[in-house]
Order: structure tokens, then C-alpha cells, then sequence
């Protein structure tokens, strides 16, 4: 189902051509003085699928994420968002860009003097000029959305749990209604019930919403259940790119190891399992 | 694909049309609230040219069909896109819950003072436990000298007395050289120049070295003890310590106040040499009192009470600063923005208890006749 619920590069800013990559990665190195984080990485993330960034910790996922964002510049190579050189972002604040995605920070980035309401508000505030009652009412959608308890959005962030404090950021994420929408972790540290129900939120949005999904993780289940496509890192390089039953059949001794391990295979059970029930 | 969004009235049959998305809202909005509604029993919703739909353009369009249906109309929508009509569902399900949020926001007319007095009283309730605890944890450390953490104690002794060396001196000396500046121009015209050593030497020894050292100590150690603890707070280091069964206290406030102690008595001493020489340095430039009369008249002027006074001030003073700004560092309690208040708090009052304890001092000592 391919939403056009565009309009307009002017307000958003890039291109909005729908073949081309969302996010292109090319050839990119990221060195801290001695250390090399990646080398010659590459990969390109399409329109509409829920792609994800797996590998081992500290083999430089959340940083290649924040490369992505335009947090932080890669030591050479480009980026490209929506066609656009994310050195440009790193740059300047406020590119217009910035209102075509989403970011779930790991944890959360929600600002502590606001309440769960103003938070998610923030920016319709600042990058529209709509009413305070309509602005009120897409809070509440958003908030609803990501199944929290409307009597939460009076709330201010350290009196949430820290599953809710996750949901809340993915509603300030969404509030916007990005194309497109980058997940740090977003189940790691959730018990398995809220884990797997934020794994079917972000699926249910996918498809609601017609996002794309990016989303870094180690966690086997969410890689096996929602996502279309998997790119591990490792050493510095990616592995390997594919679905997860492909990456599932690879050669690679350390894609191997971190899929086919007793964990990785009990995912994959898991997951068949719940695929074989949903078509009955 | 068509950029703008409209709506409009055409024979009782309410059009859609274009992208119903954010950008186009705030126009959308403003076109719903001035247009002439019709007034038939059944409305037409005729949304087939709809282009494009967010969450908040489906909120728009389902605000538009229930304040219609609120005013006793009949609606009916027709040619939305099934997509569309996915998300419409999906906001339509939702619960309306404007209430609640005001609810919480309601207060009663008494509340605020009410609460304000609620924390003040609770708030001093804590500062009252929070003296005991550290006056335990002191007395358990004098008694028990092997259980202070002496290489942190020199660690802060070293932080917050040699590394404040060259601000404190830097600023008394400024201070010794302002005093003696005012002096010279009043004593110049009785021609008592002389009497610029006992202007400077008392006034320096006795009250300004002290006091303005305390005051640079409690914006540069109280508020870094108020934020350290406090970050220590957030993330949950200080649990951790706990668990570990080590005290907080002991850990963490009897080494800052004990080397706080230390190190402010020692920075006086040096502020007051310090502030005395820019003091004698504008004497002989502008009163012509040269060095060797000027310690000379020194030693009979300024008897050595008024630099053991101005001296016994200083570990109270550095206990005050230690202690609110421990005490400002274990209230914190939310997040990042809980830090800055706190943080603040502890120079706010780590100042003002520096200046009511000296005056306090000041009217005691001048009953005794001092």
C-alpha cells in the first residue's frame, strides 16, 4: 500500500521522488583519532520497509544512526536523506528536513520541565500554526496512538516508567507524521509483554501511517518479527544485508554466530510460530 | 499530485479536496470555521478528491462531521479512500479526554499557599534531618578517624583550596587595592595618611578577606557539590552506593565538608597577605607610606585578635557552604531540570547563610567588646 500523503518539498524540504532511497549510505569511514568505528560502509534503505541495524555492542550502530540524523559527520563519505547530504544538517539547524522524520532516542530525549502533553506538542508548536484546540487534539491522537493512558499526559517524564517514557517519545516522534521514523533500541530493557506489543505498535503504525522504519537493535525477536530487511555490522564493515531468514542461511562465521546461537534460533521458532497462527 | 487543500459547500454537499495534511491545516482550519454550513437534515460528505490525509487532516475532517452531528444533523461520507478511512477509523475510536487534562490542571483557590506552606514545612523538616544525619555521620568520623576517606578529603582540599588560589587572590587583591583607593582620598585631607594601615589591616583581616573568599567558595565548591550529588542522584549512583552498603554521608558529605573545612582557613590566611599588599601598594603611590613603615605600624595597629576572629569565621563559613550544598545535591529528585533549580539554591543560600552567620558574628563579638 503505497500512501502519497505528501505534499509539498517546499515545507518539508528534499526530494519526494518515491523510487529513490529513502536514506543512501555510501562508502562511509568514521575514525575517533586512532579508533576506526566503520569502514567503507555502505547500504541504501527503501521507501516502506522496516529495515534494521543489528550487530554486536559497540560496533558502531547508534553511531552510524546518529551519522544518518546528521548528529554527528562521517570522517569521509556521504549520506544522503531524502537525497539530501546530511553534512548539510550537521551544519545548519532547523533544516527543513528534520519535519520529514522521527527519532526514538534510546532513552527517550524527553524534555524533564515539560508534561508527557507539551512534550509530544513541541513540534506542531514550533513548525506549525495551528490551533491550541486542534493542536490539543493530535496530541491526544498521538498519545492514544501509541497506547497510553490519556490520564498519562499530564505527567511529566520521571513519573513515567520507562516503558511508557518510550512510548511517550515515539508519540513526539510520530506527531508530525514523518515518512519516515528512527528507533534506537526501542525494546531493549522492556519486559517481553511490552516488547513484543511495541514491536506490533510500530508494525500497526507501519502500516497505518505508510512509514518507513529505521531501527537499531540487538533484540532477536523484534529482528525476526517485524523487520523486512536486516544489515549487521561488525569489525567495522557490514556483514551482511538481507532478509533474516537469507541472513539466517549465511556463510559468514559472525553473522552466523549471532543468529544461529540457541537464542537466534528460538527466535526464529517464535516467530514461524506466530506467523503460522496469524494465517490460521 | 495537488498541494492545496479546500473545503467548501456546494448544494448541501460538503467537498474534501487536496491534501489534507499539516502544512495545509492551519488554512483548512481557518476555511472550515468561516464557511456557511448548510442546513439540511442529511449532510453529504463528498471527500473522493482527497489527495492526501496525516492524523491530523483524518482529526480535522472527523472535528468537521461531529460538531455537525453535535448540531442535530445527519451526516454521511462518501468516496473517502480506503487508507484514509483506515486512520479516520482509527481517531474516530479514540475517547475524547479533554476533560482530564484540565481536571489536573484545576487548582483550588487555597492551594498555593497551602502547598507552599506544605513545603516549606517539609523542606525544613529535611534540612533538620539532613543536619542530624551529617552531625552523626561527623561526630562517627571524629570518633573513628580511620573511617574518613582522607584521599578524597585531599582530593577536595586540593580542588576547592590550591585550585580557587588564583581567583581568591586575584579578587582580594582587587579588594585591598579598592579599600585603600576610597581610604586614601578621606585620610589625605585630615593628613593622617598613616592611618590607611589600620583602615586597610582591620577592615581586610576581620571581615572582607574572610567574607569574600567564603562567597567566591560557595558559587565555585557549594554549587559543584549541589550538582555532583545531584547527577549522582539521576543516575542512580547514589542507590547503587547505598546498596553497596556504603554511606552516602561518609562517602560523599563528610570528606567535602571536612576538606571544605580545611582549605578555607588556609585560603583566608593567603587572601588576607594578599589583600594587605594591594593595600600597601596604593599606600605608597598615593599616601607615600613606604613598605617598611607601612608593616611597622602594622604590628601596633591591628592587633592579632582581628585576624583570629576574621580566621575562626572561615570553617564555619566553609561548614555552611558544604553542608547546603550537599543538601540542595541529595533534594534533587527529577531530572536535568532539577539540577540547574538545585544547583542555584545552593549559591542562593549558600551566600546568604555565609552573610546573616557574619553579622550575627559581627553584633556577638561587638557586645563582647571584641
Amino acid at each position: 500500500m503505497e500512501i502519497s500523503r505528501r505534499s509539498g518539498a517546499e515545507f518539508r524540504g528534499g526530494s519526494d521522488d518515491i523510487s529513490a532511497p529513502v536514506i543512501d549510505v555510501s562508502h562511509v569511514s568514521t575514525k575517533y583519532g586512532q579508533a576506526v568505528v566503520h569502514e567503507d560502509i555502505s547500504l541504501s534503505i527503501h521507501r516502506g520497509e522496516i529495515f534494521a541495524i543489528a550487530g554486536g555492542n559497540g560496533c558502531g550502530k547508534t553511531t552510524l544512526l546518529r551519522e544518518i540524523i546528521g548528529l554527528i559527520a562521517p570522517s569521509s563519505g556521504t549520506i544522503r536523506l531524502f537525497g539530501i547530504d546530511s553534512r548539510q544538517l550537521v551544519m545548519s539547524d532547523g533544516h527543513p528536513v528534520h519535519r520529514r522524520f522521527g527519532v526514538m532516542f534510546q532513552q527517550g530525549g524527553l524534555f524533564s520541565s515539560l508534561t508527557l502533553a507539551e512534550n509530544v506538542a513541541v513540534p506542531l508548536r514550533e513548525h506549525t500554526t495551528l490551533s491550541e484546540a486542534l493542536i490539543h487534539d493530535i496530541v491526544a491522537a498521538k498519545i492514544a496512538m501509541v497506547e497510553l493512558p490519556p490520564e498519562s499526559a499530564a505527567k511529566y517524564p520521571n513519573e513515567l516508567s520507562g516503558g511508557m517514557r518510550r512510548r511517550a517519545a515515539l508519540a513526539r516522534a510520530l506527531v508530525m507524521d514523518p515518512e519516515l521514523l528512527f528507533l534506537d533500541e526501542p525494546t531493549a530493557g522492556l519486559d517481553p509483554i511490552i516488547a513484543s506489543g511495541f514491536d506490533e505498535l510500530v508494525k500497526s503504525l507501519k502500516h497505518l501511517l505508510g512509514l518507513t522504519v529505521v531501527m537499531v537493535t540487538h533484540d532477536l525477536d523484534s529482528l525476526w518479527q517485524i523487520t523486512d530487511r536486516v544489515a549487521v555490522l561488525g569489525y567495522g564493515k557490514v556483514l551482511g544485508i538481507g532478509t533474516m531468514e537469507e541472513l539466517f542461511q549465511s556463510d559468514d562465521q559472525y553473522i552466523r554466530e549471532y543468529f544461529q546461537g540457541d537464542r537466534g534460533r528460538d527466535a526464529r521458532k517464535q516467530a514461524g510460530r506466530r506467523a503460522a497462527g496469524r494465517d490460521a | 499530485m495537488e498541494r492545496q487543500a479546500t473545503i467548501s459547500v456546494e448544494n448541501n454537499v460538503v467537498y474534501c479536496r487536496g491534501a489534507w495534511t499539516l502544512p495545509n491545516l492551519p488554512q483548512l482550519e481557518r476555511g472550515g470555521q468561516t464557511l456557511r454550513w448548510p442546513d439540511a437534515p442529511t449532510i453529504l460528505y463528498n471527500a473522493a478528491e482527497v489527495t492526501a490525509m496525516d492524523t491530523g487532516g483524518a482529526l480535522l475532517l472527523r472535528r468537521c462531521i461531529t460538531g455537525l452531528q453535535y448540531k442535530g444533523h445527519q451526516t454521511s461520507l462518501q468516496g473517502l479512500k480506503p487508507e484514509f478511512a483506515q486512520l479516520l477509523q482509527r481517531v474516530q475510536t479514540q475517547p475524547t479526554h479533554g476533560g482530564g487534562n484540565a481536571a489536573a490542571r484545576k487548582v483550588k483557590w487555597a492551594d498555593s499557599p497551602l502547598r507552599v506552606i506544605h513545603s516549606r514545612q517539609t523542606s525544613a523538616l529535611r534540612a533538620l534531618a539532613f543536619i542530624g544525619e551529617s552531625t552523626l555521620a561527623f561526630c562517627r568520623s571524629i570518633a573513628q578517624p580511620r573511617s574518613i576517606r582522607w584521599k578524597s578529603l585531599m582530593r577536595f582540599v586540593e580542588l576547592d583550596g590550591v585550585r580557587a588560589l588564583p581567583i581568591t587572590g586575584l579578587l582580594t587583591f582587587l579588594v585591598g587595592v579598592v579599600i585603600a583607593y576610597q581610604g586614601a582620598e578621606q585620610l589625605r585631607k585630615f593628613g593622617t595618611n598613616i592611618f590607611i594601615v589600620d583602615l586597610v589591616g582591620i577592615s581586610l583581616l576581620r571581615e572582607i578577606a574572610p567574607l569574600i573568599v567564603a562567597i567566591l567558595i560557595a558559587g565555585r565548591s557549594g554549587s559543584a557539590y549541589a550538582a555532583q550529588i545531584g547527577t549522582m542522584k539521576v543516575t542512580e549512583e547514589l542507590d547503587a552506593v547505598r546498596t553497596l552498603g556504603i554511606s552516602p554521608m561518609n562517602l560523599l558529605v563528610v570528606p567535602r565538608a571536612l576538606g571544605l573545612t580545611i582549605a578555607l582557613p588556609l585560603l583566608t590566611v593567603y587572601a588576607d597577605v594578599v589583600g594587605v599588599f594591594g593595600g600597601m601598594l596604593i599606600a605608597l603611590g598615593e599616601l607615600n607610606v613606604s613598605f617598611v613603615e607601612f608593616v611597622a605600624r602594622f604590628e601596633e595597629a591591628v592587633p592579632v585578635r582581628h585576624f583570629l576572629i576574621g580566621l575562626g569565621k572561615a570553617p564555619f563559613f566553609a561548614a555552611l557552604i558544604a553542608l547546603v550544598g550537599c543538601y540542595q545535591g541529595f533534594q534533587i529528585r527529577g531530572g536535568v531540570d532539577d539540577v540547574g533549580r538545585h544547583t542555584t539554591t545552593s549559591v542562593v543560600q549558600g551566600i546568604f547563610l555565609v552573610i546573616v552567620f557574619d553579622a550575627i558574628c559581627s553584633i556577638l563579638l561587638n557586645w563582647w567588646d571584641l
